[in-house]
């Protein structure tokens, strides 16, 4: 489909017109849940991209050696989850060991992430649009840094607003439902730079 | 053709699932083998050798060394407190909630979410060294209403257990059923101190709860069960003429404790004992406690049920028990009062504000989180 397309505009692209969840509204769950702190949503933020590069790129080399010359396409699914959930488990020990800084910042959000669908999103639509191994790399990271974006700037104006009054029952989920919707409205407005659904 | 695929899937999927294990296990194997590691104790007192890799709560209790814990090593607690001086790596967001700035800058750290990776340096109270392990057997398995069960265990021949009369016991489950870990929880004593070869505990079934549906379904008198204690906080202070103790549901059992125990050391202080319930078929001891109050003067018994059943007789209090402690102390001297709380968290947190309202103290109002 785009394989002409440059990785450059891909990373752009993924990050501002075809941001994870202010475009194609994926990763909802953490996003609303672990927002109200900006300190918090940074660390999820980190661990949500650090999580999609590697698990795309492993995802990407399953796809093209292991898939189709098995011809196992309608697999593809149980086995990209599979591989997940094997590799942030196997993340986890490796950063406990040998990174225990970056372990005790970001532990507890990877056996959340495991189930994040920004990062089962980004395997599929990288095996849907045919992105070669650079694309898929660049295309990854450009949607982590943009997930990271999007839940940072939801997490800053969560904090700001537990300092204002407002109309009881919209507090919480109910505000943080509109500010997304006014962001995602807003990102519309990049969608002019480029075409590269 | 479908036979095919369908056996394709199923091998495809088999093999998938080998791999990632075989690679999961490889990984864990080499990740997490820390070695042979050295724990150093109380500036040396005690030292030992043991395989890193796993939390330091429960490498000390293979070693004998049994910290406290109710919540089973969830970090929802914050009682297996410890001070690290080294090794203990950074501070775990986990951890966070439960230290203090200065308990940060002092090393603790708990002992359940820290992981032993090398050589550590650590204090524990010396205490905490009285805390034994016991395989005692079940005597008795009684119910005492239709959801909280009296289990008195036996404790192995010639040994015996010192405990002060409110703390708790840890019980360790075996695997059953689709529980293939062996898990603990903690259970607070409901006899009395001087019996020194017994313990009693009353257990509640908690819905899906783990360790009370083992000993509620599985458990039978005769089988041996590991139990590791004392422990906790929660005892009489008698630094007041008067105590109020206040438990919902299974929260009885400590409560129990104490007030015999008080009784049998000639304890002079008024006792009211406000006993929450839902209805007639949640009451249990009314008769030891009923009988209590007829033999003391200083012993008062007020059952109170949220919800009486109709059709069966109550003349006792009707509603929660906030009500009837307001109503009988609101003209007393609120520091010359203790509380003794144990139930839920809810239950917990309502009695407390009740009590503050009255004037007693906070430092005063004693009761345990699990």
């Amino acid at each position: 489909m785009a394989p002409q397309v440059s990785p450059l505009v891909i990373f752009i692209a993924s990050i501002f017109t075809n941001n994870m969840i202010l475009a194609n509204f994926l990763g909802m769950c953490s996003y609303l849940a672990i927002s109200s702190e900006y300190k918090t949503a940074t660390g999820l933020g980190k661990a949500v991209s650090l999580v999609l590069v590697i698990t795309a790129m492993v995802n990407w080399l399953v796809y093209h050696y292991f898939i189709v010359p098995l011809g196992l396409e309608y697999l593809q699914f149980i086995v990209f989850i599979l591989v997940i959930a094997a590799l942030v488990q196997i993340l986890e020990l490796f950063m406990d060991r040998y990174l225990p800084d970056l372990h005790a910042n970001l532990g507890v959000f990877l056996p959340l992430i495991t189930v994040n669908c920004a990062i089962l999103g980004a395997t599929l639509f990288m095996v849907i649009r045919h992105y070669n191994f650079l694309q898929s790399l660049l295309f990854s990271l450009g949607s982590g840094i943009g997930w990271w974006m999007a839940i940072c700037m939801l997490a800053a104006m969560r904090e700001k607003m537990g300092k204002a009054k407002l109309p009881p029952g919209l507090a919480g989920p109910g505000i943080a439902f509109l500010i997304t919707g006014i962001m995602a409205l807003a990102f519309v407005g990049f969608s002019g730079i480029f075409a590269v659904q | 053709m479908f036979s095919m695929q369908t056996l394709q899937t199923v091998f495809s999927i088999t093999g998938i699932s080998v791999i990632l294990t075989l690679i999961i296990s490889l990984a864990e194997k080499k990740l997490n083998d820390y070695g042979i590691v050295k724990i150093s104790i109380n500036e040396g007192s005690r030292e030992f050798e043991v395989e890193g890799g796993q939390t330091l709560l429960g490498t000390l209790a293979e070693n004998k060394i049994f910290i406290p814990s109710a919540c089973g090593g969830k970090a929802t607690c914050g009682l297996c407190k410890l001070q690290i001086h080294s090794g203990a790596g950074p501070l775990l967001p986990t951890e966070e909630p439960y230290l203090t700035p200065q308990e940060r800058e002092n090393d603790f750290r708990l002992a359940c979410q820290v992981k032993v990776k090398g050589d550590m340096v650590l204090e524990i109270p010396e205490e905490l060294f009285n805390i034994k392990e016991f395989i005692a057997s079940v005597e008795v398995l009684d119910d005492l209403t239709h959801d909280i069960k009296l289990v008195r265990l036996k404790l192995p021949e010639g040994e015996e257990v010192k405990f002060k009369a409110g703390q708790f016991m840890q019980f360790y489950t075996k695997p059953y059923g689709k529980i293939k870990e062996k898990v603990f929880r903690a259970y607070s004593i409901s006899s009395v101190p001087s019996e020194q070869d017994h313990l009693e505990f009353c257990i509640r079934q908690v819905p899906d709860g783990v360790c009370t549906t083992y000993v509620h379904t599985v458990l039978e008198e005769g089988d041996d069960v590991a139990v590791s204690g004392p422990y906790g906080d929660f005892y009489y202070r008698g630094d007041t003429p008067t105590m109020i103790l206040a438990g919902a549901g299974s929260g009885l059992a400590p409560l129990r404790s104490l007030i015999l125990d008080n009784i049998e050391k000639g304890v002079t202080a008024d006792m009211y004992l406000y006993f929450g319930a839902q209805s007639q078929r949640d009451l249990y001891y009314m008769d030891l406690f009923q009988e209590l109050e007829e033999k003391y003067d200083n012993f008062h018994f007020i059952p109170c049920l949220s919800q009486p059943d109709p059709n069966e007789p109550w003349d006792g209090e009707v509603g929660r028990v906030n009500p009837p402690i307001q109503r009988d102390f609101k003209d007393a001297d609120g520091s010359q009062i203790e509380g003794y709380l144990c139930g839920s968290p809810a239950f917990l947190a309502s009695v407390r504000q009740t009590m503050v309202d009255l004037g007693i103290p906070s430092s005063q109002i004693y009761y345990d989180e699990f």
